[in-house]
């Protein structure tokens, strides 16, 4: 009864897997080993001298106090940047999915954001939130409320939550939309003759077959706000006020590309490295669970 | 046949010969805008004045993406010939030996003559190293100066005609136009460089040890003196009555000065042909305050903008066309047209002499106050500013004066906390250079 295929070739399967694994090696291996070298030198921006100063570098960000609260603050980022990423998407791809005119124009609206470069995003919120010019700000002044994110951490803090979000939602959207689209239609109209209404409808039958999608987002979405947002983050605040925006890609970026600073920068994206392939193994071990395919 | 071929290879070569006669320079640099047609148009004059060498500008983004380029590009073996880099990768640049040539050393090997004594000594100073040797060549540099509303001090009761020259004045002009109903009385833009590297050399006080890094890379931050601290904790107080209102790092602040919200601002003396292409009210540059207490002040500000270095590893027929290239940028004439096109500093003597005959100064008010401000003799606190990893050292600056302004931290320990943060910074610079 075992329904199982059965590669006989020993080449085959090496020869299928080749051109994956060799992108792999030269994109993801390849950098990852040299972040691991470097994060073990001390070396001048022309790497005209190298010195191997073994776990010094860790040693010194595990050191400094600042370097340890920004990974509270990542924690904090990421939880708000994929939660809120993910149910505000999976709100418009409920509504999406249920418009029957004009679906082609809300879909493309939806989409539009994915086409904007993170920075260009980061620009964009920080202008419309900008003390003195932004729209935003402006009419949040009229009702009374005093918005300033150069000074105030909890709104900084706010606002590239919201660009991240913003930046993120076409492709969650996509995703639950295409997921929502592919449940097939008979379990709905059953549950429906059977008289349930669109709330329960959602809960027990939309949501539980939406689960991969659900788990693959989160995996995504996660990764997204370690690694991507960095673009958004110095657009938009540069880390400020204070540190209350800079978390740990950030720095990475600060120190690697605008300091030159290499090899603590290297030792950074190391730590950062070890805390998605952790976050992850947690994630297939113990979300994965939850998952019915 | 023989005598085909012969001909057929004699054209070649002939061919090869005129394609080669003209060696290629290629030039990084971040100059955007206005600025970029400038630079666009000294390499059209310098190419079109002779035809063996032709010079190449190439934008290659804001001044640490073009310095992060050329430095992958060189650990690739293609760098550029001429590289812009800004003020604050001047230690990076110059530690890096090797990796550039001096600028002293490709003219002399050209046989032309450069004479560093010619130029601003803060500029000179700056970028001379401890041997006397200049190492890269002063391109466009600035400095910080104080811009004021003349509109908002006549509403406020003040003297529009004459520029607080203290900081007590200026604290004093803050409380009024506060009390006219000023909601922005004064603001300051690239906060690290006006508040605490120009404040240091224009009060004649110690910036960092070691001739604030000019004299070796084992500087170490001098920062929260009580001046340093006395002078903070005036802003922070300054901020908390609503006088000093925070704009933002790096240049934010400015817009709020051209759209009148702002009253009083410092920043680089480069803002000006913003401000006179923008401001809807009558304005006035003047030179930065002081506090006229401390001995020695007012002395010099410290120079920003940026120069350009030669990288290391060219043809010597690549390096000739250099130095004719720096030799035709060290004409006076050329010198005094880009000083007055840009409101960058006249980098030489001869240009600002030239500048002023020609009655520059005269019809365009304020800006010989970079210059004025400039051209003093230079002592060992205000010759300039060069310290490793100092990027990341303004980071520091900027993530501990904003808590400063918010009134989450004191000036003293937020100083100290940048003193203890950058030292770290330094010493890791110096050993990551050492040879």
């Amino acid at each position: 009864m075992e329904k199982r295929v059965l590669f006989r070739s020993t080449w085959l399967p090496w020869a299928l897997l080749l051109p994956q694994l060799l992108i792999i090696s030269i994109f993801f291996f390849w950098p990852a080993a040299q972040a691991v070298l470097q994060s073990f030198q001390v070396e001048d921006a022309f790497g005209m001298s190298t010195e191997w100063v073994g776990l010094e570098n860790f040693a010194n960000l595990l050191d400094d106090p600042t370097y340890l609260n920004s990974f509270m603050r990542t924690a904090l980022f990421s939880v708000l940047v994929a939660g809120l990423g993910i149910t505000v998407s999976l709100i418009l791809a409920i509504f999406a999915d249920r418009i029957v005119r004009a679906a082609m124009l809300y879909k493309t609206l939806l989409i539009v954001p994915y086409a904007v470069a993170p920075v260009i995003a980061g620009v964009l919120w920080m202008f419309m939130f900008s003390p003195s010019l932004g729209v935003v700000a402006h009419y949040l002044g009229e009702l009374g409320y005093d918005w300033n994110h150069i000074m105030n951490d909890n709104q900084a803090m706010a606002l590239v939550v919201l660009a991240s979000v913003w930046k993120q939602i076409s492709y969650n959207f996509l995703f639950f939309l295409a997921g929502l689209q592919s449940i097939p239609k008979s379990l709905i109209e059953a549950a429906s003759i059977d008289g349930a209404g669109p709330w329960r409808r959602f809960w027990n039958i939309q949501l539980p077959l939406l689960s991969p999608t659900t788990f693959f987002l989160l995996v995504i979405n996660i990764v997204y706000a370690f690694f991507d947002t960095f673009g958004i983050i110095d657009a938009a605040t540069a880390g400020g006020p204070g540190q209350s925006t800079s978390i740990l890609v950030y720095k990475v970026y600060q120190d690697g590309f605008k300091s030159l600073d290499l090899g603590s920068s290297a030792a950074q994206s190391v730590i950062l490295m070890i805390i998605v392939v952790a976050l992850t193994v947690v994630q297939f071990r113990y979300v994965e669970k939850k998952v019915q395919y | 046949m023989h005598f085909k071929s012969l001909a057929i290879a004699a054209a070649i070569a002939a061919t090869c010969a005129s394609a080669q006669a003209q060696t290629e320079i290629q030039w990084w640099h971040s100059m955007t805008a206005v600025n970029n047609e400038w630079v666009n148009d000294l390499a059209k004059q310098f190419n079109e004045s002779q035809k063996e060498y032709k010079v190449v500008p190439t934008f290659k983004g804001v001044y640490d993406e073009s310095m992060t380029a050329a430095i992958a590009a060189f650990r690739s073996g293609n760098a550029p010939h001429i590289l812009q880099v800004f003020e604050v990768g001047t230690a990076t640049m110059m530690a890096s030996k090797g990796a550039t040539v001096p600028v002293g050393k490709v003219m002399s090997d050209a046989g032309l003559s450069f004479d560093p004594k010619a130029y601003i000594p803060a500029v000179a100073g700056y970028y001379t190293a401890p041997n006397g040797q200049m190492l890269s060549f002063p391109f466009n540099s600035s400095t910080t100066i104080f811009y004021y509303n003349k509109d908002a001090f006549k509403k406020a009761g003040l003297n529009p005609d004459v520029a607080p020259k203290t900081w007590p004045e200026v604290f004093e002009a803050a409380k009024k136009l506060k009390a006219s109903g000023h909601s922005c009385p004064m603001t300051l833009a690239w906060q690290g460089w006006t508040q605490l590297e120009s404040f240091s050399t224009w009060h004649n006080v110690e910036f960092a040890t070691k001739s604030n890094g000019l004299a070796g890379m084992d500087a170490r931050l001098k920062i929260n003196s009580p001046l340093h601290v006395k002078h903070i904790d005036n802003l922070a107080k300054a901020a908390a009555a609503g006088e000093f209102v925070y704009k933002g790092r790096a240049s934010s602040a400015q817009a709020s000065f051209t759209s009148g919200e702002c009253a009083m601002i410092q920043t680089s003396s480069g803002f000006y042909g913003d401000v006179a292409k923008n401001a809807k009210f009558s304005y006035a540059l003047a030179p930065l305050p002081y506090y006229s207490d401390v001995k020695g002040a007012p002395q010099n500000t410290v120079i920003g903008g940026a120069s350009l270095w030669v990288m290391a590893g060219k043809k010597p027929a690549e390096y000739k066309g250099v130095a004719a290239f720096f030799d035709f940028l060290s004409q006076s004439k050329v010198q005094a047209a880009s000083h007055q096109r840009t409101g960058y500093l006249p980098v030489t003597m001869a240009a600002y002499d030239l500048t002023e005959k020609s009655g520059f100064y005269q019809k365009n008010p304020g800006t010989d106050v970079a210059v004025q401000q400039m051209i003093r003799k230079v002592t060992d606190n205000s010759r300039g500013i060069r310290l490793g990893n100092y990027v990341q050292i303004r980071t520091i600056e900027d993530e501990e004066l904003e808590q400063v302004w918010s009134g989450k931290k004191s000036a003293k320990d937020a100083l100290d906390s940048i003193v203890k943060r950058g030292d770290e910074l330094l010493a890791r610079f110096e050993r990551a250079n050492k040879k």
